[in-house]
């Protein structure tokens, strides 16, 4: 199993991935900037994310709406930011592929002469909505920036979320944004995959045009920062729910490095399903809690291995941390089945498998293909990156459950109905969210 | 080559793409049998279709459809409820359920080699499920919290009370899910008498789509649905309509930074000569990024980070209804806008030959994307059993988009449009947005709770 590609590295340091799929007259067209909310400092966060915005506002020599032409083009299009990276996409009927080109080497290029006070402000303004909507008026929607604000220290850059601080957002000038472009927005810091009815010769020429004008930005040196806890955080967060939901959160390896894949088949034998441990206790079982969930977030300079679990009416808290806490403990202590190793397996192959069914979009391969190319330096690591689950191991998972899942490295985060705290886990104290 | 940066390069038009064909038989027991061959990566996806959804739920009783396809995968013959998803675990396979007004769905999506025996697990739940009564206990209550924390969610809010508004006793006039006193007085029987009379292989089809030969499905599908019998009355016609409803409701929210928004009226069913025609239309209104209403509400006064409309075509007349969610403060003048927007596209401003062709090339040029994945191909192939579309639909799609005119789009506006009948509901802090709403012109906004629906 694997994506055949060719990659080329332009003279100003784009790398150009290529992948010749003829199944449908479609072509993906997939560009990374290696920036992400990590890159951002303390009290000018939101900056990667307000991009992704400006991106779509205009450039120098197509100063209107990005949409309008494109779609006009049968494309689909879209971007999206996150803490370590950002990308924007196009999967275009084949016949467009240069007008994807153009399009995405403009605003590579000459993005800032158009970039005007009065679309920035109309984007803050956008964003302050995104905000409320996927955040401030959702259930729930603040436990993700109070878990990151307590298991980061505030001098670590998953400290906040990508969306930004309010304040931050509100106090933000157009020419810290200009600064912030230049140095992030530019070939040596990005990594464009085209995948799709192409000839890769001709591909490769119509980017080389396009984009070898462009000159390089400064390096961008890679962001470290050892992330650790000063024992365990019990937190407590108010909001407008009816039912209280108990966090837990661990923190693990970065994305690829040693231990992360078992720690993934963990979450996924805790609660992926109708058959995982937490599920069969919690819901079908003892039935004490409405729902479980849980995932190891593995990001490029750290992760973290998050349980979640909402109360059934009439069921405190305490109840669902003591079973999630002793799952835990079993399967330290036992370690997994052999018949859950084997159930890991198979599902890593069918999801790695059914990543490939797209060229595009969110995700599919020309995603894929990017994600490798721009974290481990290499987009042929799809095999790679399979062998882990498959070389995970009873004793491998065991031992990271033992190194990792341990009360030092863990944040519990009580989110309770608003004014009622007593129903939050005993010794918590109030999180901070801004 | 050299690049001109003065002007955007022309897109040429790509080679066509051509809907792949749909192989069909019947089983004797009725079950429609559909393959489609879509060989580009070793997975299949089955979907298995029964035309009957939350409609069907009788009255005083709704939310039955629904709880009974979600009781499908608890148990069958002598497996348990986990020991069956422990099989499915074992494929690797993604199985879902789903259900709308017109229809239910099971779908799993395997590797290929496991094709079959996915197959085999969707059989069993359909035909022969256990509906075991301490099963349907635990899945009722499930059901009833999740309707209480659908309580704490603005748009679950909205588009429960929103239909109910529209749609009032009409079959569609309640969400899939119900309501607390429905799902009260359900038991275990209601299930078992839904599961036998109405989902029947008579009004089945099985969508089966990927690296597959036909004949291989249909004998595996003999063997696994071989003991499904039952024919399904005919669906009775109810397409009176519903009782209008005052203009302007608000659900309270307090203290919300958003209000969340639905404007709408009972509209088109998927028959109607229309249909083409309200597509295309509906591009320009709000279907798309670049629509009228999305520029004016997000990119000219920053007051969402969306808005988006839609025609909901179903067996009968669907619901047209605007989505979106603004910031408190520009609550009354996002109404104010929508509603303006809404009357002047069915003449006063009425669609252009350009916002047109824009409309109609995002639909048709980019159209092959959607059938990429052996799923996105089985829900197409879904769409073509569930409202009985004929065979060269797809085929047609693209010709028959291309061909609506402006004055086409904008006639088809108006006739399913009505700014009179156009209902909208304000999920939102009551305190703050009152005496704006009050001077819409509306009348006086009617308070819902949001306990009551």
């Amino acid at each position: 199993m694997n994506i055949g590609f060719t990659k080329r590295t332009l003279a100003n340091g784009l790398d150009v991935l290529l992948h010749e799929d003829h199944t449908c007259p479609i072509v993906a067209v997939n560009l990374w900037y290696h920036v992400g909310s990590k890159n951002e400092r303390p009290g000018h966060t939101g900056f990667a994310h307000l991009f992704e915005h400006l991106m779509f506002e205009g450039s120098q020599h197509y100063d209107r709406g990005y949409f309008h032409p494109l779609q006009g083009a049968g494309a689909s299009l879209n971007g999206s930011t996150n803490a370590d990276r950002t990308n924007y996409w196009e999967v275009v009927p084949s016949g467009a592929l240069e007008l994807a080109l153009w399009m995405e080497s403009d605003r590579m290029g000459f993005l800032l002469p158009a970039l005007t006070e009065a679309k920035f402000n109309n984007q803050r303004d956008v964003v302050l909505n995104e905000r409320r909507q996927n955040y401030e008026n959702r259930p729930y929607g603040l436990a993700s920036m109070a878990m990151l604000a307590a298991l980061f220290a505030p001098d670590h850059p998953y400290h906040w979320t990508t969306i930004g601080e309010i304040a931050d957002l509100e106090a933000v000038r157009l020419d810290e944004v200009h600064a912030f472009f230049q140095r992030y927005y530019h070939p040596a810091n990005a990594s464009i995959a085209l995948a799709g009815d192409i000839d890769p010769d001709a591909a490769l020429a119509l980017v080389s045009a396009y984009f070898e004008e462009i000159p390089a930005g400064p390096r961008v040196e890679p962001v470290r920062v050892a992330a650790a806890l000063d024992g365990e955080q019990r937190l407590w967060l108010d909001d407008r729910v009816e039912l209280p939901r108990l966090y837990i959160s661990w923190l693990t390896p970065a994305m690829f490095a040693t231990e992360d894949a078992e720690l993934d088949l963990i979450a996924d034998l805790l609660a992926n399903g109708k058959t995982s441990r937490l599920y069969r206790r919690l819901v079908f079982d003892e039935r004490i809690a409405t729902d479980v969930s849980a995932s190891q977030n593995s990001r490029e300079i750290g992760g973290f291995l998050q349980l979640a679990a909402t109360a059934a009416p009439g069921h405190a808290l305490a109840e669902l941390e003591r079973v999630m806490l002793d799952e835990i403990a079993r399967l330290t202590a036992e370690g997994p089945t052999s018949q859950e190793i084997d159930r890991g397996r198979v599902q890593a192959e069918s999801q790695f498998m059914f990543r490939l069914q797209t060229v595009g979009g969110f995700g599919g391969k020309s995603d894929q293909l990017n994600a490798y190319n721009v974290f481990m330096g290499d987009p042929a690591y799809f095999d790679r990156d399979l062998a882990r689950y498959n070389g995970a191991t009873a004793a491998s998972v065991r031992q990271a459950a033992e190194t990792y899942l341990q009360p030092s490295r863990r944040v519990t985060l009580s989110v309770v109905p608003r004014g009622r705290i007593e129903l939050a886990i005993p010794d918590s104290i109030s999180a901070k969210v801004s | 080559m050299i690049v001109n940066r003065s002007q955007l390069p022309e897109a040429r038009r790509g080679r066509p793409f051509v809907f792949p064909v749909i192989e069909k038989s019947r089983l004797p027991n009725g079950l429609h049998v559909w393959t489609v061959r879509h060989a580009a990566v070793p997975v299949v996806t089955s979907i298995l279709l029964v035309r009957r959804g939350s409609a069907s739920d009788p009255p005083g009783k709704e939310g039955l459809a629904a709880i009974t396809l979600d009781m499908l995968d608890e148990g069958s013959g002598g497996r348990s409820a986990i020991e069956m998803h422990e099989a499915l675990a074992r494929l690797g396979a993604q199985f879902d359920n789903d259900i709308g007004s017109d229809g239910s769905a099971l779908s799993v999506t395997t590797l290929s080699r496991f094709a079959g025996q996915g197959l085999a697990i969707v059989a069993a739940m359909a035909a022969r499920p256990s509906l075991a009564d301490a099963d349907f206990a635990r899945v009722r209550q499930l059901r009833l919290h999740r309707l209480t924390q659908l309580r704490d969610i603005p748009g679950a809010v909205a588009d429960r009370a929103f239909v109910r508004l529209l749609y009032g006793d009409h079959p569609y006039g309640h969400t899939p899910m119900g309501s607390e006193p429905s799902l009260a007085g359900m038991t275990v029987d209601d299930v078992r008498a839904f599961h036998a009379n109405e989902m029947t292989p008579s009004i089945a089809t099985l969508i089966t789509v990927g690296d597959c030969e036909h004949e291989e499905i249909r004998r595996l599908a003999g063997d696994a649905f071989g003991g499904w019998h039952g024919a399904a009355q005919d669906l009775a016609a109810c397409d009176e309509t519903p009782a209008a409803a005052a203009r302007l409701h608000v659900v309270p929210r307090p203290g919300a930074p958003q209000s969340e928004l639905r404007i709408g009226q009972v509209s088109a069913a998927r028959h109607t000569e229309d249909y083409h025609a309200l597509v295309a239309a509906n591009m320009v209104l709000g279907g798309q990024f670049v629509s009228r209403i999305n520029l004016n509400l997000r990119e000219d006064k920053g007051l969402t980070y969306g808005a988006r409309t839609a025609f909901d075509f179903r067996r009968m007349r669907g619901p047209f209804s605007l989505q979106v969610s603004v910031q408190t403060a520009g609550t009354a003048r996002a109404i104010a806008e929508s509603l303006d927007e809404i009357a002047a596209i069915r003449g006063p401003r009425p669609i252009t030959e350009a916002e047109l062709a824009l409309g109609v090339a995002a639909l048709t040029r980019g159209y092959a994307r959607s059938f990429e994945t052996p799923e996105q191909i089985a829900r197409a192939a879904m769409q073509i059993a569930l409202y009985d579309l004929p065979d060269d639909y797809f085929a047609q799609y693209v010709p028959r988009v291309e061909a609506v005119t402006a004055a086409e789009a904008t006639a088809a506006a108006a006739r399913h449009l009505d700014p009179s009948r156009l209902v909208t509901l304000v999920v939102g802090d009551l305190d703050a947005i009152g005496p704006d709403l009050e001077r819409l012109g509306l009348g006086q906004p009617i308070v819902l709770s949001a306990t009551t629906f």
